[in-house]
């Protein structure tokens, strides 16, 4: 199931109650993230890292998935809004016992859990879920199957406009392994939302689906056309685990054509920066010396994520009681 | 009260001007804090409101600290009623306040609960010596056991339906009460924790 619709990420009043997918949301929901997101940053320096806004509410982070950065980033987000915070990863599961992932999450459920944050191999997970819970439950999806991964998505917009301030003018390179990615597709929705000058996807024409012109952006397999004159570099991880056939010819070969690299990066300009979502392949899809160079922002996207976390929870817990007391009052 | 006290829906109401001299009241506030004269203070300001007038206080009783600032929107008690403030500000509070004596200053205190969620705050920064409050207007109306240290005018008479509310036009403070809806009283208390 690879869900189009995003409505049931609203309540009958319009807000915001599940965060699933960028497609969809109003350009005013993703600024107001980043500018609460802006707010939280300043959290990480505080003597007491803790606000109480979610203190008293369970927070079940539901990774079907291994993830290091993704899992370890909710938890501190759901720990600083004083949440409680249990993680559950594939391996402790019952799913891994025959249990369907719907009946783990009534499981879960019945023991009055407040928010799920979940990850799997499937598209369209969070949304089953989501579509299965009742009304006062939230969900967020932390990635699902090639379909999306929103909060990665809306940290690297933040941690775009960190250094660039606008998105109008920028034009921005999603360069790799799109096919399998749902990092850049829902980078795309949120950078075409935010009104980028343009959006452009590179890499070998194995890696690129066909329909991924529809989604707005220019396709083009050559490095050197596709940097000229771009603002923000984006690499992906060649998501080997994923692929099947014989989609790269070899990784030296990837490397020589696709992989960042200082040379490479002089066709950007000047004041370019680099972006990844992790876990990079150091020597596959970008050099080990750009990675870590002066102009990479890859571990500010680390350390942003948490305040970009922070600010989606708060959005989607926030008024909840309304809904939720609105027949008593 | 401060930020949320201006966004409640008032196109229906009427406003009056209360004639209060703020200026002048915020010099009598000053003073009150000056003859209390703590041992190197530190003013912090409640957004928005209570940040003006930490601002005036600060030109006038000269201190050396610099002027903190609290947003204390994560602290609210309605955040699961009514959701976080759409344009939250970041706390500033550039010294560091462990053993110092604090004087927190809002524009109104009316419920308490703005000051109780500024306390909570002012903790997640460390242990201060001392806290005091000050402010410009204060009202009847307190849900919970807070009180003012310094306090420019008392207004006793305002009923529920009444909302006091302080605005800044290029650098001309304004104090005006305006009559809120009969339906909206309730809901417009809770979300104006004050």
């Amino acid at each position: 199931m690879i869900p189009s619709d995003s409505s049931i990420q609203f309540d009958e009043n319009g807000n915001l109650k599940h965060f699933l997918t960028i497609n969809g949301l109003p350009r005013e929901t993703l600024i107001n993230i980043l500018d609460s997101a802006e707010s939280f940053i300043t959290f990480g320096k505080r003597e007491i890292k803790k606000v109480p806004l979610l203190r008293g509410k369970t927070l079940v982070n539901l990774f079907f998935e291994p993830s290091t950065r993704t899992l370890t980033t909710f938890e501190i987000a759901g720990k600083r809004l004083s949440a409680d915070v249990i993680n559950l990863s594939a391996s402790r599961m019952s799913t891994s016992k025959g249990e369907t992932i719907l009946d783990t999450v009534r499981t879960l459920e019945a023991m009055h859990t407040d928010l799920f944050v979940v990850r799997d191999t499937a598209s369209g997970a969070a949304h089953l879920i989501a579509s299965h819970l009742p009304d006062h439950v939230r969900v967020i999806n932390a990635g699902d199957g090639r379909h999306a991964h929103p909060t990665q998505a809306m940290l690297d917009m933040f941690t775009i406009r960190q250094s660039k301030q606008e998105f109008s003018n920028l034009t921005v390179a999603i360069i790799g392994d799109v096919l399998h990615s749902r990092v850049a597709r829902s980078q795309i929705h949120a950078l075409n939302i935010l009104g980028v000058k343009a959006v452009r996807v590179i890499g070998p024409k194995t890696l690129i689906p066909t329909e991924i012109e529809s989604m707005g952006v220019t396709t083009t397999s050559d490095m050197v056309d596709g940097l000229d004159d771009v603002d923000v570099v984006i690499m992906l991880r060649i998501q080997r685990e994923r692929m099947d056939g014989q989609l790269i010819p070899s990784e030296q070969e990837y490397f020589n054509r696709y992989g960042l690299t200082e040379d490479k990066l002089k066709f950007a300009k000047e004041d370019a920066i680099v972006m990844h979502p992790g876990p990079i392949n150091r020597g596959l899809e970008i050099a080990s010396n750009v990675a870590d160079g002066s102009r990479s922002v890859i571990l500010n996207q680390v350390t942003n994520g948490i305040a970009v976390r922070m600010a989606i929870m708060a959005k989607i817990m926030g008024a909840r009681e309304s809904t939720m007391n609105e027949k008593q009052s | 009260m401060s930020s949320t006290d201006t966004s409640t829906d008032t196109s229906t109401d009427t406003s009056t001007d209360m004639g209060i001299d703020i200026e002048q009241t915020i010099q009598g506030l000053a003073e009150q804090i000056a003859a209390h004269n703590p041992a190197n203070p530190i003013l912090i300001g409640i957004h928005t409101g209570g940040v003006w007038i930490a601002q005036r206080l600060q030109r006038i009783l000269g201190y050396s600290e610099p002027l903190g600032s609290l947003d204390i929107s994560f602290y609210r008690d309605d955040f699961s009623r009514v959701g976080l403030h759409p344009e939250v500000k970041s706390s500033e509070l550039p010294v560091a306040i462990e053993d110092r004596n604090i004087i927190l200053i809002d524009d109104v205190l009316y419920t308490g609960r703005t000051i109780r969620a500024a306390m909570n705050e002012i903790f997640s920064y460390g242990r201060p010596n001392q806290v005091k409050l000050g402010v410009l207007i204060e009202r009847s109306g307190r849900e919970i056991p807070i009180q003012a240290d310094f306090v420019g005018c008392a207004m006793d008479q305002l009923d529920e339906s009444r909302q006091v509310k302080l605005t800044n036009e290029n650098g001309k403070l304004e104090l005006n009460v305006i009559k809120i809806g009969a339906n909206k009283t309730a809901a417009s208390k809770t979300g104006a924790p004050g």
